[in-house]
């Protein structure tokens, strides 16, 4: 019972393996992405990013048809652009630089839909916007792992000027240090992780398994590592549930990992050990010093 | 009295406003300088083009300084910013280290040591969104002891901080004058300024004057200052000042 529940699906069917290990890798290396997102206070220009594939990425299905590569490396650069855009236009002009976000990905969202409609169906547009990830195939794979391993390489390497650069940004700048390089070297690893996203859970939802858990993770740790280290496991059984649940139940994959990482973030909100509901609840209290 | 840095005639403007307006200064070697004046005269500025982060400078800062060290105003800062207060100190260290060098035990040790010697002995391991202003304070000192520069620039040391942990700071400022290192301070007590620093810079977009404190903080320097603070027009026409004039 228990085994028809759990194993067999991954067990019998090829594509739930390679779906498992597609979201195992995406919650690893998408997970410490979600962190600093957070950290950087960029969690909806993140969001605004993700969208900004679209164009890309359609402009890859223009050319290459329902193709993967293409397609991803279409999106990736569309992702690059937009925010090199954007962080140029906010440096030329007055703009704070969430307004040029919004400015930039919305041109790119009704470029990549009109791109689209040029030649797909709805069916196609449905798959761009929401992903497939029961059609991760070899190849997807193949991206996938990549991306999660150059995320994690990469912002080891990255780690100490990126942390400074998110909190005084001044005392990099102070120490003669180019301060954007490092913040654009994050933004690429961060769209490489939504274009790996993106075939599992389309340009409109890829940033939910990289932001839904890392945000989760702020109720239970208070340091960038420790949150990295809660939030993986938790983008991981997200994608696992969600898998599972989809499958028994016929439901699209993509929305219902992404309601399931949700859950782990309402469940934190509520029981984590710091700043949550049960914390302020449950310590009523105060210490003696 | 040699000078550390000297400023000629230097115009530091955003958008075309100058910030900093045809100012030509000496600030003295191995000494500290308080730079004061009222709120928008230009005195972050001038300490931004200093450290050479000033958007646009005209005319010329010569300085014979090697290393600077640099205290911003708390509000640059992220303090919600999951690090501890170990990790803040030690980043004083970036020369040595730089982006991607590992700490060597020496750099722990002093780190160690400069905490010790703010008053924070115990705080090492806790998150820096749990200090209390003067406690951050104190950190971003400990951090500038690290530093080991021979110009210290603080933005404002003081603002908000109680009387206790001023006391303590001015010590370890001046620690730092009996090693022959220059210090050059954003200061808005002026009856601080007067007790504690010999030398002021008076500005108000334009230098007022310059010199030894009991003589610039003169009541009638003052008031010039505010009056001139009071006279800014946000819609001036082109500088007609030559750049040449005082060079």
């Amino acid at each position: 019972m228990l085994y028809d529940l759990l194993i067999a699906p991954f067990a019998d069917f090829g594509f739930m393996r390679r779906a498992l290990v597609a979201s195992l890798a995406l919650s690893v290396g998408g997970s410490a992405i979600g962190v600093f997102l957070i950290l950087r206070r960029m969690s909806l220009m993140g969001d605004a990013l993700a969208h900004s594939l679209l164009p890309g990425a359609a402009l890859g299905f223009l050319l290459g048809g329902l193709s993967l590569p293409a397609m991803s490396l279409g999106g990736f650069l569309a992702g690059v652009a937009t925010a090199l855009v954007s962080g140029v236009i906010a440096r030329f002009s007055s703009m704070r630089e969430d307004a040029s976000f919004a400015a930039a990905y919305l041109t790119a969202m009704a470029l990549g839909v009109l791109i689209v409609s040029l030649r797909g169906s709805a069916v196609d547009l449905m798959n761009i916007l929401f992903g497939a990830i029961l059609a991760v195939d070899e190849a997807a794979l193949v991206l996938v792992v990549s991306t999660a391993t150059l995320t994690l390489v990469g912002l080891a390497a990255i780690y100490r000027p990126l942390v400074v650069e998110c909190f005084n940004p001044g005392f990099l700048a102070a120490m003669g240090i180019r301060g954007s390089v490092y913040h654009y070297l994050f933004l690429s690893l961060a769209v490489l992780n939504m274009v790996a996203g993106f075939q599992a859970l389309g340009t409109l939802m890829a940033l939910g398994l990289i932001l839904l858990p890392a945000v989760a993770s702020s109720f239970w740790a208070r340091e960038v590592w420790s949150m990295t280290l809660v939030a993986a496991p938790m983008a991981f059984a997200s994608a696992l549930i969600g898998l599972l649940v989809s499958f028994h139940v016929g439901l699209p994959s993509g929305p219902v990992i992404v309601l399931f990482a949700s859950l782990f973030f309402l469940g934190s909100l509520l029981l984590g050990s710091r700043a949550s509901v049960r914390a302020r609840l449950s310590h009523p209290v105060h210490l003696r010093g | 009295m040699s000078a550390a840095l000297r400023l000629v005639n230097l115009t530091v403007s955003y958008d075309r406003h100058p910030a900093v307006h045809h100012v030509s200064a000496e600030i003295p070697a191995a000494e500290m300088t308080a730079i004061v004046g009222p709120n928008g005269a230009g005195k972050s500025t001038l300490l931004k083009a200093l450290l050479g982060l000033a958007p646009h400078i005209e005319g010329r800062i010569e300085s014979t300084v090697k290393r600077i060290a640099y205290l911003p105003q708390q509000a640059e800062i992220d303090r919600s910013f999951p690090i501890s207060v170990f990790d803040t100190v030690l980043l004083g260290r970036w020369s040595r280290f730089g982006g991607f060098g590992a700490a060597k035990h020496v750099d722990i040790h002093d780190a160690q040591h400069a905490i010790e010697a703010v008053g924070l002995s115990g705080f090492e391991r806790r998150p820096i969104d749990t200090l209390s202003v003067g406690q951050f304070q104190r950190v971003l000192f400990a951090r500038l002891l690290l530093q080991d520069a021979d110009l210290v620039l603080l933005d404002e040391p003081f603002a908000a901080i109680d009387s206790k942990t001023v006391n303590d700071l001015m010590a370890v400022i001046q620690r730092w004058r009996a090693e022959q290192r220059t210090v050059v301070a954003v200061l808005h007590d002026l009856d601080h300024v007067r007790r504690d620093f010999p030398n002021t810079l008076l500005m108000a977009r334009e230098l007022v004057d310059a010199g030894p404190t009991a003589r610039v903080l003169s009541s009638e320097n003052l008031l010039r200052a505010r009056a001139m603070a009071e006279a800014w027009d946000e819609h001036a026409g082109a500088c007609d000042v030559p750049m040449k004039l005082t060079a």
